[in-house]
């Protein structure tokens, strides 16, 4: 269909900015990547250090002091089928930039969503810039991230930082304005500082909220730190990646199938730390 | 009588506009429109209107109306949950409209303590913590706050309850909460908004009777607000009735049952059961006529002979009641030459307090005529009640 106006350059804005972006604060966003990739790798050689069984043997632990017998036995099995495959070391660095990337985003969500939650204009600025981040396909974002970043995990890191945030944001926003308007209004009546009202009683009654806004955030970063292997991320998506290069659906289902594990261990983790806050 | 009491809270010409445009409405009201005029002129809605009033120090002043009258909003305004539009609230010479936030922060820590309808009690935070809610946002230290908490929770009766979190007690518990959280803040005024309205009939009745003692023995000064009248009169020193955000009436409860001051106080107190509401000193008339112990018979016959009267109280100079002497036994002391009436009174008479509520007079009726004496503390004579003066009151009171 031919349309008589002419083409909006949308992209060639977009390149143009991002090109200046990288141009001017490369120093910024290089800095950056070495200090992103110092933290990577302490993690990484950290827990590489650690015996395969010892680190297994810490997490049933974890397991069982947060949700019980059934999830540690189900780790161990889980675990003992990773290190059986090989897989191990992939899952490692998989599982250290998931680890990097929440906290990240956490620490990143955690005031924006306190802050969208307070200020009515901030919220109707910040939920369709959510909208954004999360319909946008996931894969786009690891275009820029090169430039800025470099090919590798720290690239990995910024895209799934991106990608992971928003429910981390929504989560706390919605859990805080749920609180209950009288009990805000019990905190005010008695003379409580905004600082006060946010600490003890709105973060505190908004917590199980915001730990299920965790648990997305987390999922949401396994799944990109997976993807992310088209730009340089080792671990498991890389073995997926290297499956479908050579066509052997066979590595490609173990992979995945560690990935799975993975995820169901981090999902159940963060779930009972959840519900023991609860109670 | 009240008059005289220190004033604690001076609210002058309070009032609340919701909506966009409060200047205008408030121009409508001064030239006499009132809040349904007001909402369809302007599409405001006058919350308050030009409210004044005093709390005296340590009385329970109950501001009642029904939903829309405003009461919520006015306890709101006293300590500005809600901001007033205009108006004047002064406490020990602070203007609370007028106040920074920082000052209203330091106000409500020191004069106000608020009890709600739902109870609003933390639920993550155990029965004492919440408890010590007011006291450690203050930063008053861990172990003075610990000990104070525990003290409100056991005069509310909840010792042994403080590791408790709010969802494991009844409501009628929760609200016990509720109340040792303001208690132990210990600021100067206690505001409760509703605050037995969530619980069962029985319950309320309990925690009114504790709230009574509680303020009898603590003085504090309270503002307490419910749409509930039996609630009104049961508790209020004074009682505030609202409307359409205006007052209606104000006075002790018994002048709001014997003159309401138009139809709506009217409406409102028909349903309520007079003759429990109204006591012996409302139908009381005082004593026409006494005997003095140091009387003879001959004279006291007489002083019967002059009013009418069959029987007669017999007093002390001090106006003491000593016993009740009827005519038969003077006549027969007379015919006997008896000098003195000393042995000849009878003890077997009803006597009451003048708070004693009036249905509980009928039972005193039944068999003897006589009329019931109304005596003080110290057993002095104010008065006496008879039977028609009762059935009169109540059919008074009744027909308004």
């Amino acid at each position: 269909m031919a349309i008589d106006i002419p083409r909006i350059p949308l992209g060639d804005w977009i390149e143009s900015g991002l090109t200046y972006l990288t141009t001017e604060y490369s120093v910024v966003t290089r800095s950056i990547s070495r200090l992103t990739q110092t933290g990577i790798n302490g993690l990484n050689d950290g827990l590489m250090w650690l015996p395969e069984w010892v680190l297994m043997a810490l997490i049933a632990l974890l397991c069982w002091r947060l949700a019980g017998t059934r999830l540690a036995i189900g780790a161990i099995a889980g675990l003992a089928l990773i290190w059986n495959l090989g897989l191990w070391d992939p899952m490692i660095k998989s599982l250290t930039l998931v680890v990097i990337a929440t906290l990240v985003a956490v620490v990143i969500a955690l005031p924006v969503g306190v802050a969208a939650a307070l200020s009515e204009r901030l919220y109707r600025v910040i939920m369709p810039i959510l909208d954004f981040m999360q319909t946008m396909p996931a894969f786009v974002y690891l275009i820029p991230a090169i430039p800025f970043f470099g090919i590798g995990s720290v690239s990995a890191i910024f895209a799934t930082v991106i990608f992971s945030m928003p429910p981390a944001i929504r989560f706390t926003t919605l859990g805080i304005r749920q609180v209950p308007k009288e009990l805000i209004e019990a905190a005010d009546a008695f003379g409580s500082t905004r600082s006060q009202k946010l600490f003890k009683v709105q973060l505190p009654l908004s917590l199980p909220t915001i730990m299920a806004g965790i648990n997305q955030t987390i999922m949401l970063a396994l799944s990109m730190v997976v993807i992310a292997a088209m730009i340089g991320a080792d671990g498991l998506g890389n073995e997926v990646w290297r499956a479908i290069q050579r066509l052997r659906p066979g590595d490609g289902f173990e992979a995945g199938i560690a990935v799975v594990i993975l995820a169901m261990l981090l999902d159940r983790l963060t779930q009972s730390f959840r519900k023991e806050r609860k109670q | 009588m009240s008059d005289t009491r220190p004033v604690k809270i001076k609210v002058r010409g309070l009032s609340k506009v919701f909506g966009s445009q409060p200047k205008k409405a408030l121009e409508l009201r001064d030239q006499g429109l009132k809040r349904p005029e007001v909402l369809e002129k302007t599409g405001q809605t006058l919350g308050l209107s030009n409210i004044s009033f005093d709390v005296y120090e340590g009385e329970l002043l109950v501001i009642m109306g029904l939903s829309g009258s405003g009461k919520s909003t006015l306890i709101r305004c006293l300590n500005r949950l809600i901001d007033p539009t205009e108006g004047e609230i002064i406490i020990e010479g602070e203007n609370i409209p007028e106040l920074s936030e920082k000052q209203l922060l330091e106000c409500r820590r020191r004069h106000f303590s608020m009890v709600f309808q739902n109870f609003a009690l933390f639920p993550h935070r155990t029965v004492q913590q919440n408890a010590e809610y007011g006291l450690e946002i203050r930063g008053v230290d861990k172990s003075t706050r610990q000990k104070t908490a525990a003290d409100s929770l056991k005069q509310v009766g909840l010792e042994g309850w403080e590791d408790a979190y709010p969802n494991q007690l009844s409501g009628g518990m929760q609200q016990r909460v509720g109340l040792a959280r303001a208690l132990a803040n210990d600021s100067s005024v206690l505001l409760m908004d509703e605050a037995f309205s969530a619980l069962d009939p029985l319950i309320r009745k309990d925690m009114q009777q504790e709230l009574l003692e509680l303020q009898h023995s603590m003085k504090k000064t309270t503002v307490f607000i419910t749409h509930d009248l039996d609630e009104a009169l049961n508790i209020g020193d004074r009682i505030i009735l609202l409307k359409d955000g205006e007052i209606v009436q104000m006075g002790s409860p018994e002048e709001i049952l014997t003159s309401p001051a138009d139809d709506y106080v009217a409406r409102f107190i028909e349903g309520v059961d007079m003759s429990r509401i109204l006591t012996a000193r409302s139908a009381m008339h005082p004593v026409r006529a006494t005997a003095r112990e140091d009387d003879g018979p001959r004279t006291v016959l007489h002083k019967m002979r002059e009013n009418g009267i069959d029987s007669i109280y017999v007093t002390t100079r001090e106006r003491k009641l000593l016993g009740l002497l009827q005519a038969d036994d003077a006549d027969r002391a007379a015919k006997e030459g008896q000098q003195s009436i000393a042995g000849l009174m009878t003890q077997d008479f009803p006597s009451v307090g003048p708070d004693e509520p009036l249905h509980n007079l009928f039972a005193m009726f039944s068999d003897k005529s006589f009329p019931i004496a109304v005596v003080d503390d110290s057993r002095r004579l104010l008065g006496v009640v008879v039977k028609g003066a009762v059935l009169a009151q109540l059919a008074e009171t009744g027909e308004q």
